[in-house]
């Protein structure tokens, strides 16, 4: 089923602030097999400058895809969310996110197109802090896949 | 950290995963798609098996970018494609990921890291591409 291309262009007022935890920090670092300890000793990453243990690049995943699912789930957009695999992610970082950061998500959906009969939209999300300090910037692209086509 | 040049292989690493990290992953990034740990469903969307979540191979393999920069500031940006899953059976052993990389450009501080991500010798990341600084 073809995309509302009317979408394109379209942007997202952020929800809530996400509040960054420390266990939740070590809970996903730990998930990923790190063993930094900037990443899991608030004494280590202190010493290093920062302010609290510093999450690992992909942690924004987290912000991403709670805010690529509710653009998803847009009724008017005309996706199946049930056949939406991640296609591609690229992060664009201004500094690392660390616990204590109070961050929000702001959505644009940069393009819609359809290859060999999937669906492909690209969203980006801007991350910020809740005083306006840029940290990191998400391309994700979704693929619904065709009914015919093999899994990716 | 110090300059690098053209061509420079960054130390590799594996990584194991079996159904408990697919468990841990879940729990902690907060994706409970269903592929991931349920072999019922990932057989009726005519998957061989449970498959890894796309985002931790990704959260993997940038490891042996920020294990070798030792510097969280340093990562400037990181993009992959998902080109092929990485099937976890469930038989005590699971998959593991060899994950290696290469400097392909050094710009103004900036280093091009160019990323391989294998599992049972095929590749499952494409374009994995990350840059730091460097110098």
């Amino acid at each position: 089923m073809a995309l509302n291309p009317d979408f394109v262009g379209r942007s997202y007022p952020p929800g809530a602030p996400y509040l960054v935890g420390r266990e939740k920090v070590r809970e996903f670092s730990e998930a990923l097999g790190i063993t930094e300890p900037v990443s899991l000793d608030v004494d280590a990453a202190q010493s290093r400058g920062y302010s609290d243990v510093v999450a690992p690049p992909t942690f924004a995943v987290r912000l991403v895809m709670a805010a690529a699912e509710s653009v998803a789930l847009d009724p008017d957009l005309g996706l199946d969310y049930s056949r939406v695999v991640h296609g591609d992610q690229r992060f664009e970082y201004s500094r690392p996110i660390v616990a204590g950061d109070e961050l929000l998500s702001h959505v644009t959906i940069d393009g819609i197109r359809s290859v060999a009969g999937n669906d492909m939209i690209t969203t980006r999300t801007d991350i910020s802090t809740t005083d306006g300090e840029h940290v990191v910037t998400s391309y994700t692209v979704l693929v619904a896949r065709g009914t015919d086509s093999e899994t990716a | 950290m110090n300059r690098v040049d053209v061509g420079y292989e960054i130390p590799s690493r594996d990584f194991r995963i079996t159904r408990e990290t697919l468990v841990r992953y879940a729990g902690a990034s907060g994706d409970f798609n269903v592929i991931h740990w349920n072999e019922r469903i990932a057989h009726e969307v005519g998957l061989p098996d449970v498959i890894a979540h796309g985002m931790l191979t990704m959260g993997m393999a940038i490891q042996v970018v920020t294990d070798w920069c030792e510097d969280p500031s340093a990562l400037v940006d990181y993009g992959c494609r998902f080109t092929r899953p990485v099937v976890v059976p469930d038989d005590g052993v699971g998959a593991t990921l060899h994950v290696s990389g290469t400097v392909t450009a050094v710009d103004d501080n900036i280093a091009t890291v160019s990323l391989k991500a294998m599992c049972a010798d095929v590749s499952v990341l494409g374009k994995a591409i990350a840059r730091v600084r460097v110098g």
